[in-house]
């Protein structure tokens, strides 16, 4: 038995209940990172912390992923307006703006672990850890965000997606600003705390 | 939006409904990976009575210990196997008892079993909607409970045993192998176990709460909504915004047992050699355990709310009493839940002020659940009770939480704490308002909409004998605990005949344990009852209580998609029960104002 069609007539509220879920959802993810922010401060005020510069190549992360979601911003925008060839090219941009990102949150690691900050073993601090944590958990769901993106460009090749089918391409545009946002608020708090 | 072509097949869907479903459908895809609501509350209740036998039988293992300390147990050896030595029950083994009790019966029962159960069951036939907002992700949800129950059943068998850490797994002990066998294995499949069982209740919560308010039928304001709905969508609340903390602090645990980092680990000596990690912090573990722990509580104890508050109406044939207050009290409760969690911490070596701080928020908790009380007791002030057996354990239910509430007073003073913390007046509180409580709650749900699920009737002889002999053997297992609680017996001691202070308590022990065995062993008479009458039991009507809320207009049997016609519209709240000048005691939701003149108040002229 197929799911039970939502019925939008019967629907209140005024948001469609899958975008609703989305906020929900949006909402459990950043009560996780609030724990864990939360935790590096509490941690960090308890004193033993190591302290460390950031790798630099995160602020060019940063100016990646705000990009991305520019460019994710201009595909929806396409899609309202038909024009799926545009759509297309720039989801494949978001796509390709995505995966430097986390290209780049790579050689952060790398950089962190040539300045001798470890994740775990002999010779690291939390304060290594967390940023592995809160870097390796945002990179997680940056890949989620991904597969989602990869499934709005896959559906624009089959020309399922334009002015009368906005709804997965606008989940998939509220879902990618919110991890851009999510990574702005991590590193502008891993600046403030270092 | 993208439904246009949905929107023009609807009417003939449902034209078409019952009858596609006796051919269509498969055996797996009716009863196993069902998408449809009431099949999958199913799956999660049986889940959930199977859960309890399975976290019951445990207590009762080791009330055994605890009642009999001198005893042997060579009986046990068939079914414990190694776990008993030479007709001793091994330290340890008492250990991973008490874990498992409690997290099977806080998480697997009590959250699962209960808002799995009726949130599942109830959300979308009370609100009038077909099913829930995502029926996949509400399968997805069931399924990867499924999985998480699998693997803590799974660990049970072990030869290191399971998690021996107690329920809040604080580390160090549940961080290091080498502390005891149950932090071995045992506490890694209890970490996975309980990160897949925290996404399935997010993937249910997400659910309940966009079912609520997405999907209410015509008519159906927030403030038309039974109670019951309004529990569980603020459970549902809680949840989304505890258990994600709960899984931030099981993540870093896993990183401290498997990959080496120090989040929560410092300074740590055995055998004479120190560990390689220092700079974490275990206290920081107990402030994200307890910002999930607190709230989880009354995610166990709101939804039995909201089902006892349903069923005290109905069967006090009275309106609720203080509406409004009602979901004000639920509402206050939900909010102070996420700012009292310190309260369980009050002897970790906090500031006095922050304590005291703590203790002010936690004292105040007492004025929503006062008012709840009140409104219950208003409630069935003079009405026509009807003692069914639902109505037995919701009434069994205020009972409960007075006994077991009043203690949290005293408990949230940071100074009494002092001298209780650790000590079986804890367990007797807590065991008292969210255990049995709780409990009482789901028993009151199960027997009341019984015959919406099955359509049959559970018998109420049996039901009476069932609550009576629970409820008694729940206040002598319980009310006892207060007395050796105040006199300083610590929990979690696996032997305590070597202290000459607590050697006196022997007899209290083995009363104790033997009101704990009868109370379990009524539970059987509820199995049977339950079983026998799925198969058996007195064929149910459509509205067998007399009841006003949306799910009693469906059939006897409601099919997927719940109405076999349109979806009624809600006129009316849902309680007007005995309400002067009306034909009958009570006036569905379904029933417009124009029909019900002779009984409309002077405000409720204009809607007619």
């Amino acid at each position: 038995m197929a799911n039970f069609p939502v019925d939008e007539h019967n629907s209140r509220g005024g948001v469609h209940p899958l975008k609703f879920s989305l906020w929900l959802i949006i909402i459990s993810i950043i009560m996780m990172f609030a724990a864990f922010t939360s935790a590096y401060i509490v941690r960090r005020e308890e004193g033993n912390w190591l302290e460390f510069d950031l790798p630099n190549i995160l602020l060019v992360n940063t100016i990646l992923i705000l990009l991305s979601s520019v460019t994710m911003q201009f595909a929806y925008n396409s899609a309202t307006q038909d024009n799926i060839g545009r759509v297309k090219l720039l989801l494949l941009l978001t796509l390709g703006l995505g995966v430097a990102f986390l290209i780049g949150q790579w050689y952060a690691w790398a950089d962190l672990v040539q300045n001798n900050i470890y994740f775990g073993g002999t010779g690291s601090n939390p304060s290594g850890s967390f940023l592995y944590v809160l870097t390796g958990v945002h990179g997680f769901h940056l890949i989620t965000g991904l597969i989602f993106v990869l499934i709005v460009f896959l559906s624009s090749l089959k020309y399922k997606v334009h002015s009368k089918r906005l709804l997965r391409i606008q989940l998939c545009t509220v879902y990618w600003h919110f991890l851009g946002g999510l990574w702005l608020y991590l590193y502008i708090f891993l600046r403030i705390n270092h | 939006m993208s439904s246009t072509d949905i929107t023009i097949n609807r009417d003939v869907h449902h034209a078409h409904e019952e009858h596609d479903h006796h051919h269509d459908q498969n055996f797996f895809e009716k009863y196993i990976f069902s998408l449809d609501h009431k099949v999958i509350a199913k799956q999660y209740l049986f889940m959930g009575i199977i859960w309890a036998f399975i976290g019951g039988f445990l207590s009762i293992l080791f009330r055994l210990q605890l009642g009999w300390p001198e005893a042997t147990f060579t009986f046990l050896e068939p079914i414990l196997g190694g776990w008993v030595e030479n007709g001793k029950l091994n330290p340890e083994f008492y250990l991973a008892l008490v874990t498992m009790h409690g997290t099977i019966m806080v998480f697997f029962v009590l959250t699962a079993g209960l808002s799995g159960t009726f949130s599942n069951f109830l959300i979308p036939l009370q609100v009038g909607a077909r099913d829930m907002a995502s029926g996949f992700m509400n399968m997805l949800s069931f399924w990867i409970f499924f999985i998480a129950s699998v693997i803590m059943f799974w660990s049970l068998f072990l030869e290191t045993g399971p998690a021996g850490g107690g329920w809040t797994v604080y580390p160090p002990l549940s961080a290091l192998p080498e502390a005891i066998q149950g932090s071995g294995d045992g506490m890694t499949m209890w970490l996975i176990s309980m990160a897949l069982f925290i996404v399935s209740q997010l993937l249910g919560g997400v659910n309940y709460i966009t079912t609520v308010i997405n999907l209410r039928t015509r008519g159906m304001s927030m403030t038309k909504l039974p109670l019951t709905i309004w529990a569980f969508v603020l459970t549902a609340v809680l949840g989304l915004l505890a258990f994600p903390v709960l899984l931030s602090a099981a993540l870093l645990l896993i990183f401290d047992r498997s990959f080496g980092t120090s989040f929560f680990l410092s300074d740590i000596y055995i055998a004479g050699q120190a560990l390689t990690n220092t700079g974490g912090s275990a206290i920081l573990f107990q402030h994200l355990f307890w910002f999930l722990g607190h709230p989880e509580v009354y995610i166990v104890i709101l939804p039995a709310m909201g089902l006892v508050s349903e069923v005290i109406a109905t069967n006090a044939r009275k309106p609720i009493f203080g509406y409004r207050a009602m979901i004000g009290s639920l509402v206050g409760i939900a909010v102070l839940s996420f700012v009292v969690w310190a309260h369980h911490m009050f002897v970790t070596g906090m500031n006095p002020f922050l304590g005291s701080v703590f203790m002010f928020l936690t004292l105040i908790i007492a004025v929503p659940s006062a008012v709840k009380v009140f409104n219950w007791i208003a409630t069935l002030w003079r009405g026509n009770i009807r003692f069914t057996s639902a109505m037995m354990f919701a009434i069994g239910f205020v009972s409960l939480f007075i006994s077991g509430g009043l203690t949290g007073i005293i408990l949230g003073n940071s100074a009494l704490d002092i001298q209780l913390h650790d000590t079986y007046f804890v367990v007797a509180h807590f065991h008292l308002v969210m255990g049995a409580a709780a409990f009482f709650g789901m028993f009151c749900g199960v027997y009341h909409w019984f015959p919406k699920m099955f359509g049959r009737m559970m018998d109420e002889k049996l039901g009476f004998v069932h609550f009576w002999f629970t409820f008694i053997s729940v206040y002598l297992v319980f009310m006892p605990m207060h007395y050796i609680g105040i006199a300083g017996f610590p929990r979690r001691y696996y032997n305590w005949t070597g202290f000459e202070t607590f050697n006196i308590f022997t007899d209290m022990n083995t009363f104790i344990s033997i009101a704990a065995i009868l109370g379990f062993t009524a539970q059987f008479i509820f199995l049977f009852n339950f079983v026998y009458s799925i198969f058996r039991g007195r064929r149910a009507t459509e509205n067998p209580w007399h009841s006003n809320t949306l799910e009693w207009t469906t059939p006897v049997l409601p099919g997927h998609g719940n109405w076999p016609g349109e979806i009624p519209a809600v006129y009316r709240w849902p309680y007007d029960y005995s309400k002067p000048g009306a034909a009958e005691d009570y006036i569905p939701q379904t029933v417009p104002f124009s029909q019900t003149q002779s009984s409309n108040l002077p405000n409720e002229k204009d809607f007619e």
